[in-house]
Order: structure tokens, then sequence, then C-alpha cells
């Protein structure tokens, strides 16, 4: 099968996960108790403004209506408005349908945030990961093999919110060499936008370099016994030639997998370090949208974080056959 | 040759292995000396150290072996002793290796060439360019096709014949002055060994190398050693020029071995005419993928208390022949009857009664037994399944089953596959095929992954069982030794068409069609000459796949 072929048939089945994903967030959201309107005025609602804000977003229309509307918009790339904003230009005496408030404009600089975020730790965690990964095969069962597996685990065990924390003792209160806030905003140079980035990422490249590491050193020793491995020994190689030229082009597939599997947790799974450093990312517009029901916002979350995974397994699927000489060139 | 310093010199060899804190010899005291230019032949059965000693020749050993005593020394160098840089220098550069599974020991991740120019490079013995073009010229010596582009291919892209023939190449890279060479034509077919045998021999002389050749086929070695050394579980049983040990062998293992061709049974007169046949395919035609099929009309009979040997070389349709009778693959078209009732094409259509009478024995004994079970679960299932019974009859008909194949049944029966031999292993897939009480069996290679010494009890017990019991057999084999052993009629394959079939001794007379000559011609024998001989009377172009490739434009 050509890989245009695989390409078209995966990103089929994707928009099929998308669209069943989309069904279950709408229904999960709607069967948490509350909705928007009671989110948003809390003990003091009034049976009376509860029902005026629910007409006003059309929340008192049956939940299937309100999802086809939804499916309609989306499948034109209109994604809607959030709640909190319609709410607002309504509350102001606005027209609900402008531009202003749409979930679009108020999600792209958060994944834009999110993605920069993701960027600047996988360039630190994926070289470093593969490095120390290859260095353990290398000198297997030594002491470096044991301490990189005992620090790597340690760092992977802890909550996210302490690695954080450690970070910001060691690195912005003992020795102030970076800032502990990530207050991002727009019209900041790329090297500021990179130094307030840098502690949040290196909080997320502790969290996900075991897990790559691990996988690196386990592929590649589990190739060590085939008899091309000891081919290359009986050739007089340098151990060191040995693992990297002939035991990790062909360890590279379950590699590129954890590596995609990794990213894909960057993008949608870190909420906690954005909390700890204030960084406007997505993860916390998220967990904001959930807590007052904020429907679209959520929808159009979810959409992100599915299409994230969805894309970046197919792109590790690709280079894992583009890594493998029999399934790239056909006999 | 004596007055010369041996190139390569083992003393009292002792190798340990070790697995789960259990010590085990694996070469015991063994002594060699192995002289400039010198073929030597290290023949033994599995489990005889052969492969250990031989990469001891090089200063390396497995994981899990460990050189416990003696002394290695290749050109006044210590393998043993010496640093692991020093000794790494030596390997590839002035010794090579050249693996059974050539396409197992090419990295599949890299193209031929740059696997080839990879050591004289690292060893810096040529540059990159030099390398190359040297390499180009040993393809073209060993008759490889295309010489200058096919090192720019990747390993799955040629043949197994054509990876060996590659793999000696890349030995020769470095123009090493000891090639350890551990069983490169095993895994091939007859009409591939013999042309990777004669390149090999062709450029240990040219370039007079020494060599060490591993085999467990004395009559490969008798093609390519000056020497014989004969192993038995790490001992050395004894060592002599090839001339000598193939005409007067001194010790009694060495004499066993030798004997094993010599089992041949008589072919069974022809049956009736008119009699029903136990198994009949007419014109089967299968194919895996739709419009390509793997066999084409294939026609033939066997009848009651009959071998019909199938054979032919890997992608001949043999086995996709055997899974059209089973019913795992039903045929495009054509029919199979039994006792001369048509057989329903798909297996799950078939009764009980006509799966019972068809039984099948696998190549592969380790694997197609059920390793959890005790042997009589394995052998008793059939018996429950097939004829009912339960409890205490179950197990006297397993008693029976065991005592049948020659095993010890209170012995046996409460083991698992794990704690018997190959060649047991073997009996008890017979004993499960017995079980089912079925007339005809197919045999799978039953014997190619066995000794030939164990392989010889296999094949006794076969035709024993057959004359016992009026079994029918359809033989599947790639080895013409085993046809002529045990078969009685002869169905030749050849890209999923019947070339030839007739009677066993017909077979093995001339005139044959020329695909089964060439077949019959590849089969090495104990002459040391043959290989000679026949290189001189039908020229290097008419052997191996140069001779198949002329055969298919005819």
């Amino acid at each position: 099968m050509g890989i245009l072929s695989i390409i078209i048939k995966r990103l089929g089945l994707g928009v099929l996960t998308l669209f069943l994903v989309s069904i279950i967030i709408f229904l999960a959201v709607n069967m948490l108790p509350g909705d928007f309107a009671q989110a948003l005025l809390g003990q003091a609602a009034t049976p009376e403004a509860v029902a005026a804000i629910r007409a006003d977003l059309g929340l008192d229309r049956p939940i299937a209506n309100r999802y086809f509307d939804w499916l309609v918009g989306a499948a034109r790339g209109d994604f809607g408005t959030s709640f909190a904003q319609a709410n607002f230009s309504a509350y102001v005496g606005e027209n609900s349908s402008s531009n202003y408030g749409s979930v679009a404009t108020q999600l792209a600089p958060r994944f834009a945030n999110t993605v920069f975020l993701a960027s600047v730790t996988a360039v630190i965690a994926i070289p470093i990961s593969l490095a120390i990964g290859i260095l353990a095969a290398l000198y297997r069962y030594s002491i470096f093999d044991r301490v990189a597996n005992v620090s790597t685990l340690t760092s992977i065990s802890s909550p996210e919110f302490f690695v954080a924390y450690i970070l910001i003792l060691v690195l912005a209160v003992l020795n102030p060499l970076l800032p502990s806030l990530s207050n991002i905003f727009d019209g900041m140079s790329f090297a500021e936008r990179l130094e307030k980035t840098l502690l949040p990422a290196l909080t997320l490249t502790l969290v996900v370099t075991a897990h790559m590491m691990r996988m690196t050193r386990a592929a590649i020793i589990n190739l060590l016994a085939s008899p091309y491995i000891e081919m290359a020994r009986l050739k007089g190689l340098s151990p060191f030639r040995v693992i990297v030229v002939h035991a990790l082009p062909n360890a590279l597939a379950p590699i590129i997998n954890v590596v995609a599997l990794n990213l894909a947790y960057l993008i949608t799974g870190v909420v906690v370090v954005e909390v700890v450093f204030v960084y406007p990312g997505i993860g916390q517009l998220f967990v904001d949208s959930v807590k007052i029901r904020d429907i679209p916002v959520v929808q159009a979350c979810c959409m992100v974080f599915a299409s994230a995974y969805i894309l970046l397994n197919l792109l590790a699927d690709i280079m894992a056959i583009l890594s493998n000489p029999r399934l790239r060139i056909p006999k | 040759m004596t007055n010369t310093k041996p190139l390569l010199k083992i003393r009292d060899l002792q190798i340990d292995g070790i697995s789960d804190e259990t010590r085990s010899r694996i070469i015991n005291k063994v002594s060699l000396d192995l002289y400039p230019g010198e073929v030597l032949g290290l023949i033994g059965e599995s489990g005889a150290g052969k492969s250990t000693l031989g990469l001891a020749g090089m200063g390396f050993t497995r994981d899990g072996c460990e050189i416990v005593g003696g002394s290695i020394e290749f050109d006044g160098i210590d393998l043993v002793n010496s640093p692991l840089e020093k000794r790494r220098r030596l390997l590839g550069s002035r010794i090579a290796y050249v693996a059974q599974s050539a396409a197992a020991s090419f990295n599949p991740s890299h193209k031929i060439m740059y696997q080839h120019t990879e050591a004289p490079v690292f060893h810096r013995k040529f540059s990159r360019i030099d390398a190359e073009t040297d390499a180009i010229n040993l393809y073209r010596r060993l008759r490889l096709p295309q010489p200058e582009m096919i090192g720019f291919r990747y390993p799955h892209q040629l043949s197994g014949g054509q990876l060996q023939r590659a793999m000696t190449a890349m030995a020769m890279s470095c123009r090493p002055d000891l090639i350890i060479f551990d069983e490169p034509t095993t895994a091939l077919d007859v009409t591939t060994q013999i042309e990777v045998l004669s390149a090999i021999r062709d450029i240990v002389e040219q370039f007079s190398t020494a060599a060490i050749y591993i085999t467990h086929d004395l009559a490969v070695v008798a093609q390519m050693a000056d020497r014989i050394k004969v192993l038995l579980r790490g001992d050395e049983v004894e060592e002599n020029t090839t001339r000598s040990m193939l005409k007067s062998p001194r010790e009694s293992y060495t004499k066993s071995l030798w004997a094993v061709r010599s089992f041949e049974r008589k072919q069974k007169p022809p049956a009736k005419t008119g009699a029903t046949p136990v198994i009949s395919l007419k014109n089967v035609t299968a194919a895996y993928a739709k419009n390509d099929p793997v066999v084409r009309d294939v026609s033939f009979d066997i009848h009651a208390g009959r071998t019909v040997a199938v054979v032919g070389e890997s992608g001949s349709g043999k086995s996709t022949t055997a899974r059209c009778i089973t019913g795992l693959l039903p045929p495009l078209t054509g029919s199979i009857s039994f006792d001369g009732t048509a057989l329903p094409p798909d297996y799950r259509q078939r009764s009980n009664e006509q799966l019972r009478q068809m039984q099948m024995i696998y190549q592969m004994a380790d694997t197609a037994l059920n390793p959890r079970k005790k042997i009589g679960e394995i052998i008793g299932r059939p018996v429950e399944f097939y004829l009912g019974l339960t409890g205490r009859e179950k197990r006297q008909r397993v008693e029976e089953l065991l005592a049948q194949i020659e095993l010890e049944p209170t012995e046996f029966i409460d083991r698992y596959p794990a704690e018997i031999s190959g060649g047991q292993k073997q009996r008890i897939g017979i004993a499960r095929a017995l079980a089912a009480e079925p007339k005809f069996i197919i045999c799978d290679e039953v014997t190619s992954a066995l000794d030939q010494l164990v392989a010889e009890g296999i094949l006794r017990l076969l035709t024993d069982l057959q004359d016992k019991m009026q079994l029918s057999f359809m033989l599947i084999t790639h080895d013409l030794s085993t046809v002529r052993a045990i078969a009685d009629e002869v169905v030749v394959m050849k890209d999923g068409i019947v070339v030839e079939s007739g009677p066993k001794n017909d077979m093995f007379t001339p005139p044959h069609h020329a695909y089964t000559d060439l077949l019959l011609s590849s089969v090495p024998n104990m002459d040391p000459d043959w290989l000679d001989n026949l290189l001189a009377s039908r020229g290097a172009d008419n052997i191996g796949d140069a001779a198949i490739e002329k055969m298919n434009k005819n």
C-alpha cells in the first residue's frame, strides 16, 4: 500500500474520530450538574435570571438541536461564540453575532502559546532523551545506566507541580537565573518569550524524558541479539558505531511512536504546569471553560486535542514507514 | 605446508556456556592448527560446538559463553588475553566471518554497498571509492547479476543466494587472511547452494585465503575442505585430510555419520490399475491474492500404503498444495477427492470423519507442540476429540501410541515438550497425527530441522508405521536424499506447476525433465571431486540461478 493511500485512509478515519469525540464531549458536558447560566449566576440566581440567560444563549432548546447547530457550524469552520463572550455582549447590548468574541479568536493565541511551549520542550527533551537512551544502551548495566534510569524515573514519578516548584526554587529563587512567571503577551520579542518559557519547558522536559529515554534504550537493546548486530561486531566496529549505525536505524519505529505520544501529551496535558507558571496556554482555558460549562469552547478545545493526537500519530506512522527501507522501497 | 607457521593455533580450548547460573562445557579441550591458504572443515551435529569454536577462532564469544582455558593464537597474536581494542582491529580486516543466514545478517536499514565498504573504511584499509570499485569486481567474480548496480540495493531486494554471495564478497573486502564460514549454504535451495559453493571456493583459492568451513553436511564439506575435523558435544572425535577421512573414517561415530546416507527403502510395486486412490487431486489451481495463482493445474494421486514425495525448491508451491488438500486454502478451480468421494473445498464444511482421516506432521516440532501441555495431553487431545475416549481408556491409548513411536510411555507421558530432544518432539508430532487413526498423513519437511542421525530414525519409524497400518504419506521435501530413502512416487514442482511425476526409480534414472536433472545434479555427493567434475562437465553458466533462467527462457 502506498504512503498516499495510507494518509488518505487515516485522515478519513481521523475525521470520523473527531465526529465521535464531539458527540461524546457534548453529551458529557451536558450531563454535568448545572449549566452555564447557573454557574455564572451562582447562589444568588433567581429562576427568572437563569431562564433569561438560557433563552439568550439558546440553552432552552433540545440537546439534539443544539448539537446539530454546532456540527453544521463546525463543518463550515465556525466554532461559534463562547457563552461567556455572548453573555457579556448581550449584557452590554452589542450584537452577539459579531466576530469579536468567536471561539476561534479566543482559542488561536492560546493554542499558539501552547504549541510554542511544546516546541521548546521538544527541542530540549527529544535530543536529550535519545542521547541518554543511546548511552544507556551502550553502557547497559553500568553505573551511568542505573543513574539515568533512576533519575528519569524519579522525575516522571514526582507530581508535575512538585517538579515545577523545585525548579522555581533552584533556578528562580536561590539562583535567580530565570523568571518564575511565564506571563506571555503579544508584542514580546522571541528572545523574551523564550526566556519566559524556559522554566515550564524544563519542567515538562523532566516529565517526558523518562518515557522516551527508556524506550530508546529498550528498543536498541532488543536488537542487540540480532545476527546483523553480531555481524557488525565481527567486522571489528566500535561499540558506539555498532549501536548508532546498526541498531538505532532499526529501532526508530518504536522510538518515533513514543516521541509522538509525548508530543501529543505536551499539547493536551500540561494544565498543571500552565497553572503553576501562569502560562496562558490552551490547557488553562479548557479547564476554566469546563468549570463554567462553556460548551462551545470545551468542544473546540477537545477538537484541537483530538486532532493533535490523530495528526501526530499519523505523522509517527509515516515516519516509521519512511525509516524502514523494506516498507519504503518495494522488492 | 608443515614447514610454515600455522596462521591460527588453538590449544586445549575450553569454553563454558552459562545460563541461569548453571555452567555447561561447550568446547572441551579442542586444539587445531590452520595454515595459510588452507581450508579446514568442522563438522558435527547440532550442539557439537562448531559455531562456538569457529567464533573462538576470531577471539569472539557470544553472550553467555566464556573461555575458561586454553589458548588461541592468530599469527602470533594472543586472542584470549590481548586487549579488546587490539583484537577488534583484527576483526573484519584480517579475520572475517560469513554467517549462516545472509538475509538476517545484512542490516535491513543500509544498502549492501555501504555495509560492504564499512569494514575497509573503518579499519583504514581502503578509501570508500577504492572499496566500492573492488566490491563491484568481487560481485562480478562471484557471478552476481548486474555487478555495477546490485550493491546499491537494500538487502530485501536480493534473493537468498545473491545475499549469501554478497556476504562472501563482503568478507573479502579487506582481503583477510582467514574467513570463518558458518553454515553458509544450509538455508539455501540445492540449486542455489551449488552456485554459492563454487563461488566461495573460487574466491578462497584465488586469494589463497585460509578458511574454517563449518557445516553439518558431509557432502558439502567434502567439496570445500582440505582437512576435516569431526566434533561431538564439544569433544574432538577425529581429524584427517578430506580424502582419507572419506575413505576410511576411524571412529565409530564418524562411521555412523557416513552410514546415514545409505538408508533406502525399496520402491513398492505400483498400485493396481483401477484402484481408487486415497487422495486424488484434479487440476487444482489456488491463489492467495486474486489473479496470482501460486499453484496451477496440479493433478496427482496418492494410493493406499504408499508415499508420494512432492519435491521442489522454496516458492514452488509444495506447501500451498498441502494447504489445498487440508482445506485451509480452498482452491479456485479443480477438485480433491478422498477414497473416491469429492471433499468440500473448505475444511469448515468437512465432516469430523473427513477431518480425522487426514492428519499433518509439521517441520518445526518445536513450535507445533504447545509448550504448556504435557505430552500425555498433547496426544490425548485428538484421542478424545476424534475417538471419544476419556479417562483410563484415553490414557491407555496414549500409552499405546507412545509405544508405537518407540518412546517409553511411563517415562514420557508426564513430561513437557521443553524436557525432550528435537527428535523426540518430532516423534510426539507423529504420535499426535496417529492418534486420530487417519489413513493419510501429510509430512511437511518433517526431517529438515533435524540432525542426520535423528532424521534417519524418524524416516525409519515412518516407513515401519506405514507398513503396519497401510498409511499413505504425502512427503513434502526439498531434500532429494529423503526422497530416495522413503518415497514410492515423486512429483516434482517448479513455480506452481508439476514438471514431472512418476515412480521413484524412474525419477532417479535418466532421461529427466531439464529441471529434475538440474535438481538431481545439484545435490552434492561424498566424492571430493564432485564439484570439480560437475563444473567441468556443465560449465559455471549451467548451474544454479543461471541455469534456471536459461530454462525459463526456453
